[in-house]
């Protein structure tokens, strides 16, 4: 038998005699704990200092831009509100999930959030979004490029505040351009660019990699091809009809396969996502890169900082995304974030003045001199500090006017999810085989008979 | 030579088991019992219990986050559409296959690394132990980046130092197969959570009585037979409860494969899959089914030990 007396010291933390023996002692000390915890979760819930509200901007990581913005709306605003930034995680995938789970739970603590416009359908369509008002909807679509609208519309309604429109364009070193005889002057084709490299012997980079950019990629091809992956749109999952196995599904998938098997994707197209190629791109094997215009920069700053040849960015040229047919204009890839203002907000008014201001032309004009990221104000191009900066900002305009979004739906986790499935890895591709498995797989999916 | 084991002391019958004869102090005893584990119960029912039933629950219907007004009690669906699904089994295969490579190399490389530290001199044997130990501080995740980095084709360094072995070059894509991809993945995990092993082992040799060992050494056995004979008899619980713990954690292998392929070439396993159908998909009834079926395989493992082995988890903690 075992000694009662020894059962507490022995085996157990709970009896132990420790600082606070006198039960009166701890009760009161956990209850002051108890206190402090709640008084600190009540004083985060409802931070009004002073009266003036706060907003919160949810933001995507940047270069500090978006935090400076919300700066300079808070002195603007005169005591109107306050906006304070929280900053979601860095792929767009996981800031959906983190909105959406706490917007599932009627967040109130979301007033703004930074939105890739892929996700956007689906929080409309699950009303997660605050109704724009008439007038604010009218000021914030004013001389904006048509794919920044389209990508905050559902429903043929204005859901979200476009706010920076982001595009990939073709990225080439004028020099090995000049030796392939190419006139990139012209609109190029991917069996162009693709020849070139073989015979100057350099890579062309493009997005292989089981994520977004595979998506974004395959888009892009099938759009330029006068296709779409969703042809029939319906916010009932069972009725979307797919355009994979159509004409331009198949030509999308054979040029997707010309490219990797041609051996100019590199060693590693599998894994390759838009850092990797830019980090190729400004290699000695570099050729050719399609990208979105943060490769420029890049490599500025690193020239400056003498980890690159100053000769490299010197020799970057930049044209509009390769074509798939030579006589069809190319669909390039569409991105950005547009601001929504969250259903549960307790000040939807105050959060709407806060986009128009974050929005105004001077706030894009200067996130795009200072973090990269393009307006989607087409006034904003016109700025001389911009030119300057970004002297490919006239094409920049121009390819956003061609940009092709993806494919708007609130199931868009579950298509972008089969494509990077059935499309991966990309020297698979089968054209007569692959747009018929990846049909099949998101039906099934879509009518959840299927693990994704 | 026949195996030495000290003989089993005397079992005490548990105080859990009372027969009709309890007295009063075995009375007082079991209530003071209750007592002292009643608040660990009610926490571990509360953290535990409740959300298993919550999954079990939620894995009957068709549920999806942002749709749930059309929630729908579908029975036992989901079930059926994971079974049905060749994506389940192929996860299931590679969770398995993790789970025996990892386990087994660990089990041999903790044992070694167990037999340092027991045999250091007792001046380095802190900072021996501290040095093992370090791998097993190291946050899951950051781990996964590290041995990400180490073997990218652009900032590896993996494919440069090792471009003498045959098959490895400076266009090595390791991330770009199923097998290559498996193989930094077990290599993450070996590296990570062998010090957890040997920890454990460490405490079964220290439970291995030198009495034995030296009637061993004074009948003329030798390293390998004290070994085999005295040694890993002794500390059979030890290494049971050892394999037990690592078994279980194994199987629900998530991190390192979210960080390096993120479930491409086939790498998924049976928690990534449950994490793609409930947080990327929403589909709250799909995933909770999958949560269900990962939750059931890990207590049929843990089942099959402690029946099959007859693992007694009171022996590792010093009773009996």
């Amino acid at each position: 038998m075992p000694d009662v007396s020894k059962v507490g010291s022995d085996r157990g933390q709970t009896g132990r005699a420790g600082p606070f023996h006198s039960r009166r002692v701890r009760r009161a000390l956990s209850g002051a704990a108890a206190a402090g915890l709640l008084s600190s979760v009540l004083a985060a819930c409802g931070s009004d200092e002073g009266g003036v509200p706060t907003l919160t901007w949810y933001t995507n990581p940047d270069s500090g831009g978006q935090a400076e913005i919300a700066a300079r709306c808070t002195d603007d605003a005169g005591g109107q509100y306050r906006i304070e930034t929280a900053v979601l995680p860095r792929e767009a995938g996981a800031q959906r999930e983190q909105l959406i789970r706490r917007l599932a739970a009627n967040d109130s603590s979301i007033d703004i959030m930074s939105l890739d416009p892929i996700f956007i359908p689906e929080f409309a369509e699950a009303e997660f979004l605050a109704p724009i008002p008439e007038d604010v909807a009218g000021r914030v679509t004013e001389d904006v490029v048509d794919s920044a609208i389209e990508g905050s519309t559902w429903d043929d309604e204005l859901v979200a505040v476009p706010f920076w429109a982001n595009t990939q364009l073709l990225w080439y070193r004028e020099s090995v351009a000049e030796a392939a005889g190419l006139d990139m002057s012209e609109p190029v084709t991917w069996d162009e660019i693709v020849e070139a490299a073989q015979a100057q012997n350099v890579q062309v980079g493009v997005q292989g990699i089981r994520a977004e950019a595979l998506t974004v990629w395959f888009n892009a091809l099938i759009e330029s091809a006068g296709g779409s992956i969703i042809e029939e749109n319906s916010t009932d999952p069972s009725e979307i009809e797919l355009g994979l196995t159509s004409e331009a599904g198949i030509r999308a998938a054979e040029v997707m396969r010309m490219i990797a098997t041609s051996g100019t994707a590199g060693p590693a197209l599998s894994t390759a996502n838009e850092d990797s190629t830019a980090t190729a791109f400004e290699s000695p094997e570099g050729g050719f890169n399609v990208n979105y215009p943060f490769i420029y920069p890049r490599a500025l700053a690193a020239a400056e900082a003498g980890t690159m040849d100053a000769s490299v960015p010197e020799d970057y040229g930049w044209a509009i995304y390769p074509r798939v047919d030579a006589d069809t204009p190319a669909a390039p890839p569409y991105g950005g974030i547009n601001l929504g203002v969250g259903a549960f907000s307790e000040h939807p008014d105050l959060a709407y003045a806060a986009t128009e201001c974050i929005t105004s032309t001077e706030n894009q004009a200067y996130y795009f001199v200072t973090n990269g990221n393009p307006a989607s104000d087409t006034t904003v191009y016109e700025d001389p500090e911009v030119l300057e900066q970004f002297p490919m900002a006239p094409t920049i305009r121009e390819s956003l006017e061609l940009a092709a979004p993806r494919p708007q739906t609130p199931y868009y986790s579950e298509v972008t999810g089969g494509i990077q499935r059935v499309y991966h890895p990309p020297s698979s591709v089968e054209p007569s085989e692959t747009p018929e498995a990846a049909t099949e797989l998101i039906n099934a999916v879509l009518r959840k008979e299927q693990l994704l | 030579m026949s195996t030495t084991t000290l003989p089993p002391t005397e079992k005490t019958q548990p105080v859990s088991a009372p027969d009709a004869t309890t007295s009063d102090r075995a009375k007082s005893e079991r209530k003071l019992g209750w007592l002292l584990a009643g608040p660990a119960l009610a926490v571990m029912l509360l953290v535990t219990a409740y959300p298993i039933a919550q999954a079990v629950y939620d894995s009957l219907f068709d549920f999806r986050l942002t749709d749930p007004d059309n929630r729908s009690f579908t029975g036992l669906s989901n079930y059926g559409v994971i079974l049905s699904d060749w994506l389940w089994w192929r996860s299931l295969l590679v969770t398995g296959f993790i789970t025996l490579v990892t386990v087994a190399v660990e089990l041999v490389l903790g044992f070694a690394l167990a037999m340092v530290m027991a045999k250091a001199l007792s001046t380095i044997r802190p900072v021996l132990r501290a040095a093992i130990l370090i791998p097993y501080a190291v946050i899951t995740v950051v781990s996964a980046f590290a041995w990400q980095f180490a073997f990218d084709i652009q900032t590896g360094f993996v494919n440069s130092w090792f471009g003498w072995v045959p098959g490895i070059g400076e266009d090595t894509d390791w991330f770009g197969g199923t097998w290559t991809s498996l193989l930094v993945i077990c290599l993450a995990e070996i590296w990570k959570t062998t010090p957890f092993i040997s920890l454990l082992l460490l405490a079964g040799l220290a439970q291995v009585p030198e009495v034995l060992q030296e009637a061993a050494k004074v009948d003329g056995a030798s390293w390998w037979q004290r070994m085999r004979k005295v040694t890993l008899p002794n500390m059979k619980a030890a290494i049971m409860v050892a394999l037990l713990f690592r078994t279980l954690d194994a199987f629900r292998v998530f991190d390192s494969i979210f960080i390096m392929t993120g479930g491409a070439n086939a790498t998924e396993s049976v928690s990534f899959l449950a994490y793609r159908q409930t947080i990327s998909r929403l589909e709250i009834g799909l995933g909770s089914a999958v949560s269900v079926l990962l939750f059931l395989a890990v207590v049929f493992i843990a089942m099959s030990f402690i029946k099959g082995f007859k693992v007694d988890l009171s022996q590792s903690r010093g009773e009996g």
